[in-house]
């Protein structure tokens, strides 16, 4: 059996990550390929943790990733990414904006948020891109596109044409936010 | 064949349209809320809230009983609340097919049990599919569509989170171009249940699981994957998917159709091993119908009854295998749910712990006011429990203790199963109080229509349901309307309740600041003036995610990207600190 690759989708509730692995997966479907994508919906929107799978490849059949199997961790917040960095393959890598977003216990004092978390992610995965998202996207001209930005930087690193990526999006988001986050793509596809 | 995405929810909307069925009902619960908000696209189906899933379930038999074939959905707490029609359908049988969706959610995702309803198919001899993707869940709801006529019987269809949330490649069908039209038939010796009706019909549905044993033995949906030969393994439903992964050499009996079980079919199979496994999630459902036919497997002995399954949970149960998992280490503070940046239910919950209140609390959004800072909520059962339980207690307390509880519901939650509560705290002289927090909207499933909305499922108005008005009906001489943003009033208005030895009933009316037509005008965000801030901590106690305290400046910071400048917060600080964006100098 040809193998199946893993992008596991991390974040905060309200960051766009059930939008990006929409996108990701209509992208897989177009290339022809076989794909199952899975997520929480509910009590997890009101601001807590959130991740999606998406699994692509000849023949899928969990939309759960095995534990240890995820090739790509793509991460909209850098808390969340060191959450779910045990369940990367050796030689994996993650894909991750570097917002900091305080979870409860931290915007309240009682702790505070984790230090060189960036070192952590590269230094276990070094072949890790960090992105700074929330500025890019703020160039690009609307904070809410850090979503499309790091799919423009995901998009490097995965061999699919542009061409469907930009179909993805055109089909996925509202055509008054189109060119805004057309804009925020190109941003991260040259993002180094 | 053109492929689509669609994910388990979508996909039961689309067979339900590709069946042919003309009536869908629902109350909302995750995970099933997305298949009454889906089948909306498609004209031709009447779809609708109901206040509850009994009155759903309701809906769909009446509309079955007229020859259409019906949907209802709900999650796997609901059918507790439609047990009463179904147990009893299970014996009229139908007209038209009725198909009624179970949406059950293994490792509580989004619930307050982890009940496993297969059992209600074997409790109510009704007969369940299980679909293992999205292309299963289209197909076997229009298979169920039509068992459910062959057989005279409803039908269950289970699904569970991860087959609802999960999407997979759909080849779509077409709707028939002609479909029987409705009409009046009476046949009240079937449909009129009373003992001497109901008498003759049991001996008819044993025979009916009989029936569907036999038959299912036969059918596709029941099917035999061969692997290397030496172990196999029953499964059905998602649990199919991660033996697939676990097991990936193993011969595998993949059941369609978990009730009735096929049981020549399971005896046949079984013969070949020497080691049988049965992989299921929660209950040992099939293990132990397999266990009764005197055969022996491998199942919850390894496998957690509690949780949901995962490809790596199966290998690590059944072999002793590790795997890793997320790093839930202290280093990482976890980030649960909290209330939204102005939500309207922050100001009570604060004002309720302030006021020391026992908190008989209710299913939806202001559930969260469990967590901290808030931890204003001391019970929490099911819908419409906080009313009743705040009865009970309050019966055997001293009087100062009665005078502590207090009930909070929303709007949704108290017209679901609240107000008889409530007519019972009138009619046996409670003194308790009620708070209803009527946000106009059902919000923990993602802000669905109800009665209280004044719109439907459709976004046609409708009538609202004038919960004052409701509230005096039934009895309640003091109803008090308050604006939960103003904080000195709530908790005045709070202690003045507890305090009164009668019911009584307040009622909050801002709405959902998630709701788009109900949140029109913008208001300006607020911002911490750094000169004033003294660093007291007292804004933070009212867990607002937009208040973030700045470790390094000892300062609250707001974040002007969410927040809503409600003035909660503003009304916490008794050093003026709070101000709307550009005030401050």
């Amino acid at each position: 059996m040809s193998k199946v690759n893993n992008i596991l989708l991390a974040g905060v509730g309200g960051q766009g990550i059930l939008l990006a692995s929409e996108v990701i997966s209509e992208v897989m479907l177009m290339a022809g390929l076989d794909v199952k994508k899975n997520e929480i919906h509910g009590m997890s929107q009101r601001g807590g943790s959130v991740v999606s799978h998406v699994r692509y490849g000849e023949k899928v059949y969990s939309s759960i990733i095995p534990e240890g199997e995820v090739d790509i961790l793509f991460s909209f917040e850098l808390l969340e990414t060191c959450r779910y960095l045990p369940l990367l393959r050796k030689n994996g890598r993650a894909v991750v904006s570097d917002w900091k977003i305080a979870p409860p216990s931290v915007a309240r004092g009682t702790v505070p948020y984790p230090k060189d978390l960036t070192q952590k992610i590269c230094s276990q995965f070094p072949s890790s891109i960090i992105v700074d998202g929330l500025n890019l996207a703020l160039a690009a001209g609307n904070a809410k596109t850090v979503n499309t930005v790091l799919l423009g930087a995901l998009s490097n690193i995965l061999d699919f044409d542009r061409e469907m990526w930009l179909t993805a999006l055109q089909q996925m988001i509202p055509s008054r936010l189109l060119d805004v986050n057309l804009k925020a793509f190109e941003a991260g596809c040259q993002a180094k | 064949m053109k492929k689509v995405l669609l994910s388990g929810n979508e996909a039961i909307a689309r067979g339900t349209y590709e069946a042919g069925a003309l009536v869908a009902c629902a109350y909302p619960g995750t995970p099933s809320t997305e298949i009454l908000e889906n089948i909306t696209q498609y004209q031709e189906i009447d779809a609708s809230w109901a206040p509850n899933e009994k009155v759903a379930l309701e809906v769909g038999i009446g509309a079955c009983f007229g020859g259409a074939r019906a949907l209802v959905t709900m999650k796997h707490v609901g059918v507790n609340v439609a047990a009463d029609p179904l147990f009893t359908l299970s014996y009229t049988g139908v007209r038209g097919g009725l198909v009624l969706v179970t949406a059950d959610d293994p490792e509580l995702h989004s619930s307050q049990n982890e009940q496993d309803n297969r059992n209600f198919a074997k409790f109510a001899k009704v007969p369940m599919f299980e679909p293992a993707d999205s292309q299963e869940a289209l197909e076997y709801t229009k298979l169920a569509f039509e068992v459910s006529e062959q057989f005279d019987t409803p039908v269950f269809l289970r699904s569970t989170t991860r087959i609802s949330h999960s999407k997979s490649a759909v080849v779509l069908g077409e709707r028939p171009t002609e479909i029987k039209k409705p009409d009046l038939e009476r046949n009240p010796a079937k449909l009129v249940m009373l003992p001497g009706n109901a008498r003759k019909l049991h001996p008819i549905i044993e025979q009916r699981t009989l029936d569907l044993e036999e038959w299912s033995c036969q059918q596709p949906f029941n099917t035999i994957e061969k692997g290397a030969g030496e172990v196999g393994v029953i499964t059905s439903g998602v649990s199919y998917q991660y033996v697939k992964e676990a097991m990936p050499d193993a011969d595998v009996l993949k059941l369609g159709m978990v009730y009735p079980l096929p049981k020549p079919l399971i005896r046949e199979f079984a013969a070949k091993y020497k080691t049988l496994y049965v992989v299921e999630e929660l209950d040992p459902f099939i293990e132990e119908q397999v266990r009764a036919m005197g055969i022996e497997v491998i199942g919850k002995d390894k496998i957690s009854i509690c949780g949901e399954l995962t490809p790596g949970r199966v290998k690590g149960q059944l072999f002793d295998q590790d795997s890793p998992t997320e790093d839930t280490s202290a280093e990482l503070p976890p980030r649960p749910p909290s209330m939204c940046p102005g939500c309207p239910h922050r100001g009570v919950f604060y004002e309720l712990k302030k006021a020391k209140a026992y908190v008989s609390g209710d299913i939806g959004c202001y559930t969260l006011g469990f967590m901290p800072p808030l931890s204003a909520m001391d019970t929490c059962i099911c819908m419409g429990a906080s009313v009743g339980i705040a009865t009970g207690i309050s019966k055997v307390l001293s009087e100062e203790d009665k005078r502590k509880v207090v009930a909070v519901i929303g709007d949704s939650t108290f017209l679901h199963t609240g107000i008889n509560g409530l007519m019972d705290m009138v009619y046996n002289k409670s003194t308790s109080t009620l708070i209803i927090l009527d946000n106009r909207i059902t919000a923990m499933t993602g802000r669905q229509e109800n009665p209280t909305s004044g719109y439907q499922l459709n976004e046609l108005e409708a009538p609202r349901v004038d919960l004052e008005q409701l509230c005096r009906a039934v009895g309640v001489r003091h109803v008090t309307i308050l604006d939960p943003y103003d904080l000195a009033m709530t908790g005045k208005v709070i202690r003045a309740e507890m305090a009164r030895p009668e019911v009584s009933v307040i009622i909050t009316t801002k709405p959902c600041m998630l709701v788009p037509r109900d949140n029109q005008i913008p208001r300006p965000p607020l911002a911490v003036d750094n000169d004033k801030c003294t660093g007291c901590k007292a804004c933070l106690q009212i867990g607002c995610p937009a208040i973030i305290w700045d470790s390094e400046k000892k300062k609250s910071i707001v974040d002007p990207i969410i927040c809503t400048g409600c003035k909660v917060c503003l009304q916490t600080c008794r050093f003026d600190a709070f101000q709307e964006c550009g005030e401050i100098s």
